[in-house]
């Protein structure tokens, strides 16, 4: 790949233009970052007069912890059900509008409009609707005899985060596929036709396969977003709950950090995300750029 | 039976329309080219053949059927594209197969065929081959192998060599006359080379924004050009266009008060306009008294075998006039110097000034044999 080279006159120059960038790299996540990774070594008591020195008994308890393979668990769902819906919806939506000869800017515009809401707004916005006492969509499922109360009922409060947390996703991987589609040789879809491939045989047989690289791509970004930058959606929904079914991972650092105050295991939790993020970043690098291009 | 029947068929676009009422009919196994500079709707026409482009109005037949409402896989006919149009997440071999393994047939069926035309196609070392591992001219020869493979009623093929660098395009020119040839399946091919055209085409159509101008043989289209833009469209360089009118017994005059009179056809009315066509490769030096036309030589092109002399119609002035001249390579001729020239026998071409139509009332019945040999140079040139 070529790229651009700038020649500085000065040698302080490029220093000094990196450093507002490497400043704010290193205070909101380096520094951090090390505290979490020093903290989870310790162990402190509730009023953070004592600190001891534990070795690895953060993570031994952590690891035979139901609870923490509950979250485990319930993050692996709620991973692949973001990532599932989102993809699938933006797919359809961006075949949609690449069949669409007028208006589809004006689609486009419009469907990229969620990504730019907050996720804590999204919440509570889906929170309104999905709310069992002055929510409009129980009052429609009670129409249809479904009684939706995500308060009391796990399957519903998993089912409500995970739509939550899809919606703005959505936008985000529909302008992915939209661009994807676009990249497609039209007469490629037109060849297929000729070879008598129907609408839907063109699109599991030719067109998926080549948007496949940008499906994998989507999938490895939504899986870290689900893990990752949920906070707000579990927090302005469920709160980790009921009876800890939509307590994820990162949830869960923070309600054993800051409200059980138990900073040790919350920073063991937090080093474990680490790890994993780290690994599906290598992944996304490695592996996906390099395996699936044409 | 035609294998395929275009019925004035017309497209539009909103409320333009494109394709102004064409009718072909093409008989069973023929070769048919249709020509025409960019946007004259060659390309829609074919499309329209395909099934990727809705005909606004008229019927397209294919073996005998209307195919009008038929999805492009129902026609009974493959298609070769410009950009070849291979998958390229297939090997060689699924993409000659895809056809057939949606149309149901059993796998022995399926590499039979496939074997089959790789053979024929020299593609059998690639089968196993990702299109993008394959040069420009394997692409091209798969494109034509999974048209091949299905065994169609009819090849459509756009600009299927335009992608070439221009040996190979001459190679596999010849291949896909040679290929056509030896299948015997009718082929309706469009380009706007026409070298490509005239060495391809049984017949040829040429259009121009959306007419089919004539469809005729290469042969017969160089002879006796329909209008004035297939005139300049076929042949290289193009036919020379004099503004003339008919002065009666005195023949034709030019626009520089010369007349001139050409034997070998009949003239119009007195006082009609016109224009007198005559191909650079027509004309031939000669002696003052017998010239017919004088030429101001402005430029020379050295061609090798051919020379070319760019210039003026001797004493015209405003800018109209322009004359080209193939002369003898071994010609002696400089900018600057006067020609006398005759038109041929036989050469000469007369059309209406307003519509460019041919005055064909004019032409007397004998067409040219010797032009045969002039067609060859021409295109080889």
């Amino acid at each position: 790949m070529q790229t651009k080279r700038t020649i500085f006159g000065n040698r302080v120059l490029p220093y000094a233009l990196l450093l507002p960038q490497l400043a704010i790299t290193c205070v909101f996540f380096l520094w951090p970052a090390g505290q979490a990774f020093r903290q989870s070594f310790l162990r402190e008591d509730a009023f953070g007069f004592k600190t001891r020195f534990v070795w690895f008994e953060n993570y031994e308890k952590l690891f035979a912890d139901p609870l923490y393979h509950n979250s485990l668990w319930v993050t692996v769902i709620f991973s692949l059900g973001v990532a599932f819906l989102s993809l699938a919806t933006a797919l359809i939506l961006a075949l949609a509008v690449d069949r669409t000869l007028r208006a589809a800017r004006t689609y486009t515009t419009l469907l990229v409009w969620p990504y730019a809401v907050a996720p804590a707004v999204a919440g509570i916005m889906w929170w309104f609707l999905f709310n069992p006492t002055i929510g409009i969509l129980p009052y429609v499922l009670e129409m249809l005899g479904y009684d939706w109360n995500h308060r009391s009922s796990s399957v519903d409060a998993m089912i409500l985060v995970i739509v939550a947390a899809s919606w703005k996703q959505i936008s985000y991987n529909f302008l992915f596929f939209v661009a994807g589609l676009a990249a497609i040789p039209h007469s490629l879809v037109e060849a297929a036709a000729i070879d008598g491939a129907g609408p839907m045989k063109r699109f599991f047989t030719i067109i998926f396969p080549l948007l496949s690289p940008t499906t994998f791509f989507l999938l490895v970004v939504n899986v870290v977003y689900a893990m990752f930058d949920t906070f707000a959606v579990i927090h302005a929904t469920t709160e980790g709950g009921p009876a800890q079914s939509t307590n994820i991972l990162v949830y869960k650092v923070f309600e054993d950090g800051f409200i059980g105050l138990n900073l040790g295991s919350s920073a063991a939790q937090s080093v474990v995300l680490m790890a994993i993020v780290i690994v599906l970043t290598v992944i996304q690098f490695r592996w996906i750029e390099r395996r699936v291009q044409y | 039976m035609s294998a395929i029947a275009i019925r004035d068929v017309r497209k539009s676009y909103g409320k333009t329309e494109v394709i102004h009422g064409v009718n072909i009919d093409i008989a069973d196994g023929e070769f048919i080219v249709i020509v025409g500079p960019s946007g004259c709707g060659k390309s829609t026409l074919l499309r329209m053949v395909a099934g990727l482009e809705t005909i606004t109005e008229g019927t397209i037949e294919i073996g005998g059927r209307v195919v009008n409402r038929l999805e492009p896989g129902e026609r009974d006919i493959a298609m070769v594209f410009q950009n070849y149009a291979l998958y390229p997440h297939m090997s060689v071999f699924d993409n000659m197969a895809y056809g057939l393994k949606i149309a149901g047939l059993s796998k022995d069926d399926i590499r039979a065929r496939v074997d089959k035309a790789a053979t024929m196609l020299q593609l059998q070392p690639f089968l196993d081959r990702k299109p993008r591992q394959l040069s420009g001219g394997q692409r091209q020869r798969v494109a034509m192998g999974r048209a091949l493979v299905r065994d169609p009623a009819a090849f459509l093929l756009d600009e299927p060599l335009s992608n070439l660098d221009a040996k190979l395009r001459v190679q596999m020119r010849l291949e896909i006359k040679q290929l056509q040839q030896s299948v015997g399946t009718t082929a309706l091919y469009v380009t706007h080379d026409q070298v490509e055209a005239m060495t391809l085409a049984d017949r040829l159509v040429v259009m121009h924004d959306g007419v089919a101008e004539q469809i005729d043989t290469p042969m017969a289209v160089y002879a006796r050009p329909a209008t004035t833009f297939v005139a300049g469209f076929i042949g290289s360089p193009a036919m020379n266009m004099l503004p003339v009118e008919a002065a009666g017994n005195r023949g034709l005059m030019l626009a520089n008060g010369r007349t001139v009179k050409p034997r070998d056809i009949r003239l119009p009315e007195k006082g009609r306009k016109a224009i007198l066509g005559v191909r650079p490769e027509h004309m031939a030096p000669v002696s003052g008294p017998n010239a017919d036309l004088e030429l101001d030589v402005a430029a020379v092109e050295t061609l090798g075998a051919d020379t070319l002399a760019h210039g003026r119609l001797a004493g015209v002035e405003n800018g109209s006039g322009e004359l080209v001249v193939r002369l003898p390579g071994s010609t002696q001729v400089r900018p600057g110097d006067r020609l006398a020239l005759a038109i041929e026998l036989g050469m000469a071409h007369l059309f209406d000034a307003e519509s460019g139509a041919r005055l064909k009332e004019l032409d007397l019945p004998a067409v040219p044999a010797r032009a045969d040999k002039r067609l060859a140079e021409a295109v080889n040139a």
